[in-house]
């Protein structure tokens, strides 16, 4: 061979352009993210609705989007002419979350979910700025809360509530001794 | 004899300190113990620690006896390396006010007659957004967030460049090293001089002993912050002293339904206060005035 780069015989550099090609996405795509934990209090399920299993264990898996007889409470508002339950929900095991990869997720680290799509919003709430902290930010426990906690997964825009009451104008009743 | 050695100048001297102190003694006697302790405590940067110890021990025993609840009265000093900034999300805010009420439990501010917020949340018409003059704090709408509006909690902006205490005449408030403006209460004369400075009107004047049911007083209580106030004094946010010097958060951090209410460490890099600033759009308000606030309002990007 006549000529070579980084001092290496064309073989060999080709060996280590295949070796980074391959194993360059492999370990970038290793799931670092997966291993941190945030402390989140238990999902809000609805009262006895958890574990799915005690129902779904039994029951055929029917993929077909359909009107059901059951979970009628659930209105799907969340890119719902995209979606259906199970896209989000694991057929094999109710009990869990399936993220894209296929890989099952519990119903505690549902954020990994959300995060699939909303990254941006993900990342701000890895870093304590979407949504809310509580507890101690130093020298103590604080908590995270689930997107569910505050955005219901099926109809994820937040309802208007009904503000506190205004304060006493200066000459009002109760304000004045 | 004695004459001969009195001069005119001295004895007139001697006979005003005389007529002076009789004058004072029906006042200092039929004033109660309470009010001659207050007369005579020094400003409470000037205190020895002995004197700090003693002070904690009267004011808990006074509270006990005036409300019937040990409070825990603490004095911590700022933690080194700290300087607190707050940032605030307003395309999140939707006016529902829990943290105007939040911190009025915290803080023991009174209820009613007179009633006391520090936290003032002011709606605005979307696209009239400089103009603070057209805002509103008597909103009360059925179901917030409405359309077409915005929402700008206010409180103390906890200025680096404070207007409230270089007008202070006796140096009752000041600006301690994490950056918090305090009031030393018991040092207040209640000229409101600081009221007319603020520009953010973040100062509120107690009128009246504070009136809290019995059973809602925060007993966690901090001399510079939250302790029970007396009449005739100012008082204002201080990010929640008590707390934020244990490492806690703010109380209208933790009560804000939309997690809109964000607090760090400034001189932190890895703080969440740290993270808004260097990723969203900040601004402060009237930051024209050269106050410098460490509030931060920010929209998301």
């Amino acid at each position: 061979m006549g000529f070579n780069l980084l001092g290496l015989p064309m073989h060999k550099f080709l060996h280590l352009l295949i070796l980074f090609l391959f194993l360059g996405p492999l370990s970038s795509t290793f799931p670092q993210q997966l291993q941190e934990e945030f402390p989140v209090p238990p999902p809000p399920f609805s009262e006895g609705i958890y574990p799915c299993s005690q129902c779904h264990a039994s029951m055929e898996i029917n993929r077909k989007k359909r009107i059901l007889n059951e979970h009628t409470h659930i209105k799907l508002r969340h890119a719902e002419t995209l979606r259906w339950c199970l896209d989000c929900h694991s057929p094999g095991n109710r009990d869990k979350l399936r993220l894209y990869s296929g890989e099952l997720i519990d119903f505690e680290r549902s954020y990994l979910l959300c995060g699939e799509c909303h990254g941006n919003v993900f990342k701000d709430w890895k870093a304590g700025i979407h949504g809310k902290r509580q507890g101690y930010f130093t020298g103590g426990k604080r908590t995270y809360l689930l997107c569910v906690h505050c955005h219901d997964a099926h109809s994820p825009q937040i309802k208007p509530i009904k503000p506190e009451p205004p304060p006493f104008a200066p000459k009002d009743k109760r304000n004045v001794r | 004899m004695l004459d001969r050695f009195l001069t005119r100048r001295t004895f007139l001297h001697r006979i005003s300190m005389v007529v002076l102190g009789s004058l004072c003694m029906p006042f200092l006697s039929s004033c109660g113990k309470e009010r001659a302790e207050d007369f005579l405590q020094k400003h409470f940067l000037e205190m020895t620690t002995e004197e700090k110890e003693i002070l904690i021990n009267r004011l808990e025993e006074r509270y006990f006896k005036k409300y019937g609840k040990k409070f825990n009265l603490s004095i911590q000093e700022a933690i080194p390396n700290t300087l607190w900034g707050y940032g605030l999300d307003l395309s999140r805010c939707i006016g529902c006010r829990r943290c105007v009420y939040g911190c009025v439990e915290e803080n023991n501010c009174s209820r009613e007659k007179p009633q006391s917020q520090w936290i003032r949340v002011i709606r605005l018409k979307k696209g009239s957004l400089i103009n603070l003059e057209n805002s509103e704090h008597y909103y009360n709408p059925d179901t917030v967030p409405e359309k077409d509006f915005i929402y700008i909690p206010v409180q103390c902006q906890q200025c680096e460049n404070p207007p409230c205490v270089k007008v202070c005449p006796v140096h009752a408030t000041w600006k301690e090293p994490d950056g918090m403006i305090v009031v030393d209460y018991n040092w207040c004369i209640g000229c409101r001089y600081c009221i007319t400075a603020c520009p953010y009107r973040g100062r509120v004047f107690n009128w009246a002993d504070p009136n809290v049911p019995t059973d809602k007083w925060n007993l966690s209580i901090h001399y510079l912050g939250n302790r029970p106030r007396m009449r005739n004094i100012v008082e204002k946010c201080t990010f929640c002293v008590q707390r934020v010097r244990r490492g806690r958060y703010p109380a209208c951090v933790e009560v804000c339904p939309t997690g809109s209410r964000k607090f760090g460490n400034l001189l932190d890099p890895q703080s969440e206060i740290r993270y808004v600033i260097q990723n969203k759009r900040t601004f402060r308000l009237k930051e024209d005035l050269n106050t410098e606030p460490k509030f931060y309002y920010f929209f998301e990007a």
